[in-house]
């Protein structure tokens, strides 16, 4: 059941520009606490190229750890928002008002958090612009195109020009309302920005074409950029554990999984902070609720394929990795986590309205995904390294450092920083979407009754 | 003769749609006349004329020349420095397949966003008239023409119940 108020322009204006216009203290509080944590983790970073890649628990045969862990991760994050946008713009689905612009910068910030990774990684972050970069500088020979660590680049590049450029057009409105709620040089700086914009009716409809147009464009390429990902491991030849042809879809539908988890997240703490409870209601999360059952439901199916497989076909190296991952200690407790969180424990917990219209439950059971789908992928990568030789003698396995432990801290950080920043110069929620809504909203009467209804534009 | 603009302000989508009909009865074109509103109407809600545009082009071309740029990225500079890595091709197909598909899609959505900023006339060093009200909700009607036909759209845009009228040049 709709539970949409009726809301005045001037009203939704004054709401939702909250965040722009006025100062609150929680506001400079939390982006002090992340900036600290995000200091410790540029120190760290800055110590670990200092010093080497040695500060780091990496070591034969288990060279990707937390780094590439998280990498996953947050490419994984970035997934839901524009998934979310551009599926919801596409089927015209009346509750994306509220969703799509934190989805989508979510998408941006959790990508360029995603893509700091392998440049730390590397150690030597200054030489990834002769590995990657498509310049043959003074060498004389290019990056080599058959490796899949180049068409990540190439992919996550598309994807971030894709989201950022999606992210601004649909700005465009906003800005133009904040330019006309400013004054000094904060109005020249939103009039550059809004472009001069006016709100023709010409613009409005290419507005319209713009979010359908794009959504269809970007939709492809989201797909492709986890699925490249997931070919880093399925490609390569020295990791036996890894070569799963479903890796592709696997990845893709985890990454929905976990990245419509932290837009939960995300919604809930926006209700919270901003105190939007009109505009950011329980059925948005009862709809996310429904859609996190079916969606987590696929990757289960995914996930119990992976395993089936690779234990059906008795070959060795997956027996030895299966092995590791359920029966071994600490990997065994890892797991059972990993299981609990990410499915187990939120899944039938969705199953109830109450809970998924519940905020609170929503917001935690979101985060126990998302701790849940982050050992997924930190047990994929490290048992799958640790038995990668057919030799027992050459089994290793791997302990993260203080520096990767902060490192991997200051990422979240990272991600809350430029959100809170974000947030106070852009409204996070698009003004000119919700005042569509209430155009198109009418109460209907059937009978005794009265009835929200939405009237659709073809 | 010198052009000039009026903006006429109306409060709510019905009055301006009749002062659009009334301007239109006094025989002012398509061409000359606009709104400016703070939410996207339905089309056609203020009876007025929508131009058309060719912003499907822009994808269509782009992808073009996104996927001709990553063929010349791919191929041209395995060809240049010719170096087998991994028992493969020069030229493998899987791996430029790759390169190219998200070339394309990045040449496809670049172009979009150009054309969307393009075919919306943007940007516009000057607002024009305009005023801040039509971001709370009011809706202006602007008419663009002749200095003796604009005194004649201001008092129709008057009569036909604007709250306010501002000049511009």
């Amino acid at each position: 059941m709709q539970q949409r108020v009726s809301l005045e322009d001037r009203q939704i204006n004054r709401d939702l520009l909250r965040g722009v216009l006025e100062h609150p203290l929680w506001w400079f509080a939390l982006v002090g606490f992340v900036g600290l944590v995000l200091l410790a983790g540029v120190i760290s970073t800055g110590y670990m190229i200092t010093k080497g890649i040695g500060v780091t628990g990496l070591n034969r045969p288990v060279m990707w750890g937390f780094f590439i862990t998280n990498f996953v991760f947050w490419v994984g994050i970035s997934h839901a928002g524009v998934m979310i946008s551009a599926i919801l713009r596409l089927t015209q689905a009346e509750w994306r008002r509220p969703v799509t612009r934190a989805a989508e910068v979510l998408t941006v910030f959790a990508l360029m958090t995603a893509a700091l990774h392998p440049v730390i990684h590397t150690g030597r972050p200054w030489r990834l612009l002769y590995w990657a970069f498509p310049y043959d500088f003074s060498r004389g020979i290019f990056v080599n195109v058959r490796s899949p660590l180049i068409w990540d680049p190439s992919a996550i590049f598309t994807y971030l020009t894709g989201s950022s450029l999606f992210v601004f057009v649909a700005l465009l409105p906003d800005l133009a309302v904040l330019r006309d709620r400013t004054t000094g040089i904060v109005h020249h700086v939103y009039s550059v920005l809004c472009l001069g914009w006016r709100g023709t009716p010409k613009q409005w409809k290419l507005q319209t074409v713009a979010g359908i147009l794009l959504s269809a464009l970007i939709l492809p390429v989201f797909v492709s950029v986890h699925s490249i990902v997931s070919w880093d491991f399925a490609v390569a030849t020295s990791v036996e554990a890894w070569h799963s042809t479903i890796f592709a879809p696997y990845f893709v539908i985890g990454a929905v999984h976990s990245g419509v988890s932290a837009v939960v997240t995300m919604m809930a703490l926006m209700r919270w902070l901003w105190k939007w409870d009109k505009y950011i209601r329980p059925e948005h999360f009862d709809a996310l609720g429904r859609l996190l059952i079916v969606v987590s439901t696929t990757w289960f199916f995914f996930f119990f394929l992976e395993v089936l497989f690779g234990i059906y076909g008795q070959e060795s190296p997956e027996i030895a990795l299966r092995e590791m991952q359920i029966f071994q200690w600490p990997w065994s407790m890892l797991f059972i986590i990993f299981l609990l969180t990410a499915y187990f424990i939120p899944v039938p917990l969705w199953l109830f309205p109450k809970v998924r219209r519940s905020i609170t439950l929503m917001f935690w059971t979101s985060i126990l995904v998302n701790i849940g789908m982050w050992l997924e992928r930190f047990l994929i990568i490290v048992p799958g390294l640790a038995r990668k030789q057919p030799l027992t003698f050459s089994w290793g396995t791997y302990h993260p450092s203080i520096i990767e432990i902060l490192i991997v801290a200051a990422s979240f950080a990272l991600v809350a920083f430029l959100l809170l920043i974000f947030s106070k110069v852009f409204p996070l929620i698009p003004l000119f979407e919700q005042k569509e809504g209430q155009l198109f909203a009418k109460e209907l009467r059937v009978g005794r009754k009265k009835v929200p209804a939405v009237i659709r534009e073809e | 003769m010198a052009r000039r603009s009026i903006l006429g302000l109306f409060s709510d989508p019905d009055t301006t749609a009749n002062a659009m009909d009334a301007l239109r009865g006094a025989g002012y074109k398509d061409w000359e006349l606009d709104i400016l509103s703070g939410a996207p109407y339905p089309e056609g809600t203020f009876g007025e004329h929508m131009p058309s545009h060719h912003l499907f082009k822009f994808p269509l071309i782009g992808a073009a020349c996104g996927l001709a740029v990553a063929i010349l990225l791919t191929a041209g500079t395995q060809l240049a420095y010719p170096v087998v890595t991994g028992g493969k091709p020069i030229l493998a197909i899987p791996a430029m397949a790759i390169i190219c598909y998200e070339g394309t899609m990045l040449g496809a959505i670049l172009f979009t966003v150009f054309g969307i900023i393009f075919e919306s006339r943007l940007p516009r060093p000057r607002v024009g008239i305009y005023d801040k009200r039509i971001t709370e909700g009011y809706i202006g009607i602007v008419v663009t023409s002749d200095e003796t036909r604009v005194v004649q759209a201001e008092k129709t845009l008057k009569m036909a119940g604007a709250i306010e009228i501002k000049s511009g040049a």
